[in-house]
């Protein structure tokens, strides 16, 4: 059982080759694109779903803010569907790997940033220094603001990383649990329902995505428009 | 050969069977080539049971379905020794 917990996120390679990247691209064949006015199920149901998150998402950005549009609503498809695909019997979900959701985390943290020291210097240096602080406590409160700041990528990819990992494991655990009290009459149907239920609440991965992109939508917010 | 078409634009349904390897060596396997073998093979599937205007969700299902199989195969080696066997 030691071995076989964690080899489901090993990265799948066949031959030596990446077969990952085949998995990681997946599910764009599951969005797929038209220019009609009029289309098939699958693409109106997406579009429906696509113009209802943009809206509510986007509504509180200035123009500025909003040319970042496309970015956050292919972060939420992709994150969204990768998760849910994670969920189907042996899949290997990619956002498990910290490698890859450091690599969405930082490029987009830092785009924000950058952008708002730029165009808005003094405003986005205010930020390190809360209104009304006491003067003696202005140097640790700055020292903790800029600890507090450069956290926030890590703690983006981490969080995802985490709670996606932490998820499959206990699904792995409790199914394997099941199987091995099968013998054992009573308990087996308690154990089973715990594994609906986990199920379901694992389902709300789609939750995970919203955390994501409205943590990254806050923060993009914050310090570029203040 | 018995057939009209020349040989290499023949459908695989449609080749006789004595002509078959040289059907499967004069295919078209450069990189670019199996791209587009790809490509076509997706269009088809797409345009006949997904891009209808009242497209059903078993279609898709097998997609779907087709994607757990591949990662069954993908993972056997290590699966192999979970089963509930007495000797693995």
């Amino acid at each position: 059982m030691n071995e076989n917990l964690f080899a489901s996120f090993i990265t799948p390679m066949v031959f030596g080759l990446p077969l990952v990247t085949l998995i990681v691209l997946f599910p764009s064949l599951l969005f797929p694109t038209s220019n009609r006015l009029v289309n098939n199920r699958l693409i109106s149901l997406q579009q429906w779903m696509l113009q209802l998150v943009s809206k509510q998402m986007m509504s509180i950005h200035n123009t500025k803010g909003q040319t970042w549009a496309l970015m956050l609503m292919s972060l939420i498809l992709f994150i969204g569907s990768t998760n849910l695909l994670g969920l189907l019997p042996h899949s290997f979900t990619p956002t498990t790997q910290l490698s890859m959701n450091l690599g969405m985390a930082i490029p987009l943290w830092a785009g924000a940033v950058i952008t708002g020291f730029r165009n808005k210097t003094k405003a986005s240096l205010a930020h390190f220094l809360p209104q009304g602080t006491p003067t003696p406590l202005i140097p640790m409160l700055v020292i903790i603001e800029t600890i507090s700041l450069f956290i926030q990528p890590v703690a983006l990819a981490v969080r995802l990383t985490a709670n996606i990992t932490a998820g499959h494991l206990l699904i792995h655990l409790i199914g394997g649990a099941t199987l091995a009290l099968m013998s054992i009459n009573t308990t087996t149907a308690l154990i089973t329902f715990i594994i609906l239920i986990l199920l379901t609440v694992l389902e709300f991965a789609v939750a995970m995505i919203q955390a994501y992109v409205f943590t990254l939508l806050v923060s993009l917010y914050l310090h570029d428009n203040t | 050969m018995a057939s009209v078409v020349p040989l290499k634009e023949e459908k695989l349904l449609e080749v006789e069977l004595g002509e078959l390897p040289s059907w499967i060596l004069m295919r078209d396997f450069t990189p670019s080539g199996i791209a587009g073998a790809f490509q076509r093979g997706y269009y088809r599937y797409y345009n006949e049971y997904v891009n209808v205007k009242r497209g059903s969700i078993a279609r898709l299902s097998l997609v779907l379905a087709a994607y757990v199989v591949f990662n069954y195969r993908r993972s056997h080696k290590e699966l192999k020794h979970e089963r509930p066997r007495k000797y693995h």
